[in-house]
């Protein structure tokens, strides 16, 4: 669908040695009996050693399925990478055998998921599952990775760890599951974390913990951390930066901080503007029309159009380029530049 | 015990594993809602599948078979001559005669009407209870739905074939329209638990849809809901689910006859037969063989009609 | 845990009473003459008269009178005493003779489903939509489609009478050899089920949040499908054959009858063609016994495998 060139993402300039995870234009499609959806049309993104990157978008844009393709745990049947490269440490991940990806997976690159209840195995004990990498990845005696277990549940703060290291997940409340999946993936000390919708079915207060104890873990393990949400709300005090997907690509890559002040496409723009906000009274609070497309036929040039309050006719023939703004982030809109400096909406 | 009720053991599972407590476990056919947008392309799917039309070919067959017997064999079955005994294939006798010397295939023949007749019944009055309680069970929920859950769980705990020989020893003295309707009732009573649950998870399911909100608060009364609503969500799997029920029924009163519990002598039934053509197998065994044909055809085609249908209609099984 | 099967022993408790009042009810109660009724249509000797009468209490009438000989009979389920066959034996003798065969049979028939039954399952589900997924579900569909009357005599018929493979009866102390054919007989059927359900709970387990999770953790294929799917799947599997393994104890009436096995099934065979009431009453109750310690063993066990139930 898209043609873009793969270009030097924004925001941070390549390290040297290069990136330590990268995302170049990323194919992936669903083949359904109902016909083929294109899930995936050209993701660019990158990930640098100790930073945070959220990437934003609504159920179905494609920011779960990137995840999944970069573990490698995409199901296969329905779906298939058809382009793009997913580099780590200079590694193209899409051409390894599964053997060395399967050794990267939980080692060097971890994911954890939006519903802990399911994502869990309800039969066995949560210390059987925590010391399960440990046995099995590390080689660590059963001792040893109980021993280990008590201290990563410690670690993610599940208060009376030795205690509960034989109780099964169905015993734990929906933030203490989440614990235990964060620390059944810190096992192996990856240096890439991938959290998948994090809190996103808990209660407010305790998706506050969640993603507190995520910001510290980051910071006091030196991790690179992906922050996979549909909320604003929840990355702000988190990311260093931000990607928003629309439809199976990135339309928006900004700072964390830019993005806030002034979002350089329509669709961030929407959503920002359908986040309450405290600061800002007597506003109404709108939302973006319509519907997020259906990806077996999605709209012809930018795939935003039909919801978009600038559209213009260029936006029906033309698939937008990445338009690369002034301080360093990029747009995938025909009129960024306007969204940009359109303060008022 | 576990003979003839494995054929609907399928159906079963998470019933005969006899835990209680979670009476709500819905059936595999309780998609109702899904089934019916869908039944332009479960359609579509059947026309093309040839164990449909196959089992449905089968179906039709025993069905006229019981109805107009003569149209299908020449001689009369209870013209036994002991004379003839196993004696070979002559005039309209194509398989030859059994030990009594009665034509085999006549009484393969006439043996569909008694099979047919007590299947065909069961699965009715199955059909009505099952619908009875399961709509009440689904629609009320509450006590009512705790109340009935708990006697379905008890049925489904009952072994039926020590059941049907305890309930039909009561009978075993009585004329030959007694038996066939005790078979009938007896089968019908301790067979409708499964078609129930199918029901009562239907019911559920087109209750909590929009249209039923609607209308009620159209001021709709409960009757006219269940009645037109709601039954028709639940009519689609029940009759799938009564259909494979059928099939099993008639393998249940050939076991029954073949035990000397069901259907007795002059009455021509299967199971009558494929006990004594197995009695003498020795001697010759197209008596037991054509018989023991005829039984599995017809089970086997209920079955397949039963299974071709709720595949076409349940996706997520493909 | 404890408390679990407590409840469920007082539930079986009163199953107990409750089934065994209702086999009592319907065979005795409300008869013209409920020796005849026993008897069935065998002409009854004085003797045999006069001893069912006191066994039964017949002399007693009324509601007190069917509670009182209830309850008797009930007494004699527990300590054993099953009374006498119409024939004059020991109906508790017939059983310790019969049990040993039948638990063989039954060990047979289950080791044919786990073994090819429940590894099949595995295989079909791990090859969903493959060659050999689709020939064991046309298999099992046939197998699970053919009565056991059909099946039984026909077995016999064509691997023990005309190509004789197997003896086709088992005869008064059945070898292991000669109880191989009905045990395959009547594990074919609980085969076919618990292949099916093998079948549908892998696959089902297969597509399950927690397997994504485990291949996250780059745990291999082999440990994933061989420790945590099958770990849940065979949940339902081990359950299905606990309440089969219990539905075989209580005897196959049809396959034992067929090839004379002369185990509990046949006994039961035996009394109900030869209208042996006492026998038939006997062995009902036993099995009724049977079923629901079955059903509670089968509790238990899931109890034991699934720690959600276990902690409710």
């Amino acid at each position: 669908m898209t043609q873009n060139a793969v270009r030097p993402t924004p925001a941070s300039p390549t390290p040297p040695g290069g990136h330590l995870l990268e995302v170049r234009d990323l194919h992936v499609e669903f083949r359904t009996r109902e016909g083929v959806a294109r899930v995936i049309n050209g993701v660019t993104y990158h990930l640098d050693a100790g930073e945070t990157l959220a990437v934003l978008g609504e159920s179905g844009s494609g920011k779960s399925v990137t995840a999944q393709a970069i573990m490698g745990i995409l199901d296969t049947p329905p779906a298939y990478v058809r382009a793009g490269q997913i580099l780590y440490q200079g590694r193209d991940l899409l051409t390894r055998p599964e053997e060395e990806r399967r050794q990267i997976r939980g080692a060097e690159i971890a994911m954890i998921f939006q519903d802990a209840l399911s994502a869990l195995n309800p039969v066995f004990s949560v210390g059987w599952q925590i010391g399960e990498s440990l046995r099995e990845r590390a080689g660590m005696s059963r001792a040893d990775a109980r021993k280990r277990s008590v201290e990563l549940m410690d670690l993610v703060r599940i208060p009376a760890a030795a205690k509960r290291l034989g109780d099964y997940p169905h015993q734990f409340s929906g933030g203490m599951r989440q614990r235990v999946m964060i620390a059944m993936a810190l096992a192996l000390d990856p240096k890439v974390l991938i959290a998948d919708e994090p809190t996103t079915a808990l209660d407010v207060t305790v998706q506050a913990q969640i993603m507190d104890l995520l910001a510290d873990l980051r910071r006091d393990l030196g991790m690179a951390l992906v922050l996979i949400t549909h909320d604003l709300g929840v990355v702000a005090g988190v990311a260093d930066r931000i990607a928003v997907m629309y439809a199976g690509r990135i339309v928006e890559h900004a700072d964390v901080h830019a993005l806030y002040r002034a979002p350089a496409h329509p669709y961030t723009k929407g959503l920002l503007e359908s986040i309450p906000r405290l600061d800002v009274r007597g506003q109404a609070l709108s939302s973006i029309r319509g519907l997020p497309p259906n990806l077996m036929a999605i709209p012809s040039g930018c795939p935003f159009h039909p919801r978009c309050p600038y559209v213009q006719q260029v936006c029906v023939d033309e698939v937008p380029h990445d338009l690369v703004l002034g301080d360093g982030r990029t747009s995938a809109c025909h009129f960024a530049q306007e969204v940009h400096d359109d303060r008022d909406g | 015990m576990s003979d003839f009720e494995t054929v609907a053991a399928t159906e079963n599972q998470a019933a005969r594993r006899g835990v209680s407590g979670e009476p709500g476990t819905p059936g595999r056919a309780g998609r109702p809602d899904r089934a019916r947008s869908l039944a332009g392309d479960a359609w579509r799917d059947l026309r093309r599948n040839p164990v449909f039309w196959i089992s449905l070919l089968l179906v039709v067959l025993v069905a006229a078979m019981a109805v107009a017997p003569g149209l299908f064999a020449a001689n009369d079955p209870r013209d036994c001559v002991l004379s003839r005994q196993h004696a070979g294939p002559s005039g309209g006798a194509i398989f030859g005669y059994d030990f009594q010397g009665c034509d085999t295939f006549a009484r393969a023949v006439y043996g569909a009407r008694a099979s047919l007749l007590v299947g065909a019944l069961s699965a009715l009055i199955t059909g009505v209870i099952a619908l009875v309680v399961g709509m009440l069970a689904g629609y009320f929920g509450g006590w009512v739905d705790a109340v009935l859950s708990r006697v379905i769980d008890i049925v489904l705990g009952i072994p039926l074939l020590l059941a049907a020989i305890v309930l039909l020893k009561r009978v075993s003295t009585s004329g030959d329209t007694v038996r066939l309707f005790a078979v009938i009732l007896v089968l019908a009573l301790l067979g409708w638990t499964t078609a129930a649950r199918v029901v009562r998870s239907s019911v559920i399911t087109a209750r909590e849809q929009d249209y039923v909100a609607a209308a009620r608060m159209l001021g709709a009364g409960n009757g006219r809901i269940m009645w037109r609503h709601i039954l028709p969500n639940a009519l689609a799997p029940a009759i799938v689910v009564l259909t494979i029920a059928l099939g099993s029924f008639i393998a249940a009163e050939a076991t029954l006859s073949f035990l000397g519990i069901g259907l007795k002598a002059p009455t021509i039934s299967w199971g009558i037969d494929i006990d004594a053509g197995r009695v003498h197998m020795r001697e010759s065994a197209t008596p037991l063989i054509v018989p023991s044909t005829f039984l599995a055809l017809t089970v086997l085609a209920f079955i397949m009609l039963g299974d071709a249908i709720r595949d076409a209609f349940d996706p997520k099984l493909r | 845990m404890l408390r679990f099967i407590l409840r469920r022993l007082l539930q079986m408790v009163l199953a107990f009473f409750g089934t065994t009042l209702i086999v009592y009810a319907l065979m005795f109660a409300g008869q013209g003459d409920p020796i005849q009724a026993l008897a069935g249509e065998r002409p009854v000797t004085a003797a045999q008269r006069a001893y069912l009468t006191e066994k039964y209490h017949l002399d007693a009438t009324g509601v007190g009178g069917f509670f009182y000989r209830y309850f008797d009979y009930l007494g004699g389920l527990v300590r054993g005493d099953l009374g006498q066959s119409l024939t004059g034996r020991q109906i508790s003798d017939i059983l310790a003779a019969a049990w040993p065969v039948t638990v063989k049979l039954a060990v047979i028939a289950m080791a044919v489903t786990v073994i090819f039954g429940v590894t099949s399952g595995v295989i079909a589900a791990i090859r969903r939509s493959g060659v050999f997924d689709h020939a064991t579900l046309v298999l099992t569909l046939l197998v699970l489609g053919i009565p056991t009357i059909v099946l039984a005599p026909l077995a016999q018929y064509f691997l023990g009478v005309r190509w004789p493979v197997f003896p086709p009866t088992a005869g008064a102390q059945p070898s292991f050899y000669a109880l191989l054919l009905p045990g395959i007989v009547l594990g074919s059927l609980s085969l076919a089920t618990a292949l099916r359900l093998t079948r549908t709970s892998v696959t089902e387990n297969l597509r399950a949040d927690y397997v994504r999770t485990a291949r996250s953790k780059g745990l291999r294929r082999r440990r994933i499908v061989g420790v945590h799917v099958l770990r849940n799947s065979l949940i339902p599997v081990v359950t299905f054959l606990g309440v089969e393994l219990g539905n075989l104890m209580g005897g196959a009436i049809i396959t034992e009858g067929v090839f004379n096995v002369p185990g509990v099934g046949f006994n039961l065979f035996r009394g109900i063609r030869t209208e042996d009431g006492p026998l038939v009453v006997g062995i009902v109750s036993v099995l009724v016994v049977v079923y629901l310690l079955s059903n509670l063993v089968v509790d238990v066990l899931y109890a034991v495998l699934d720690p959600r139930i276990r902690y409710e």
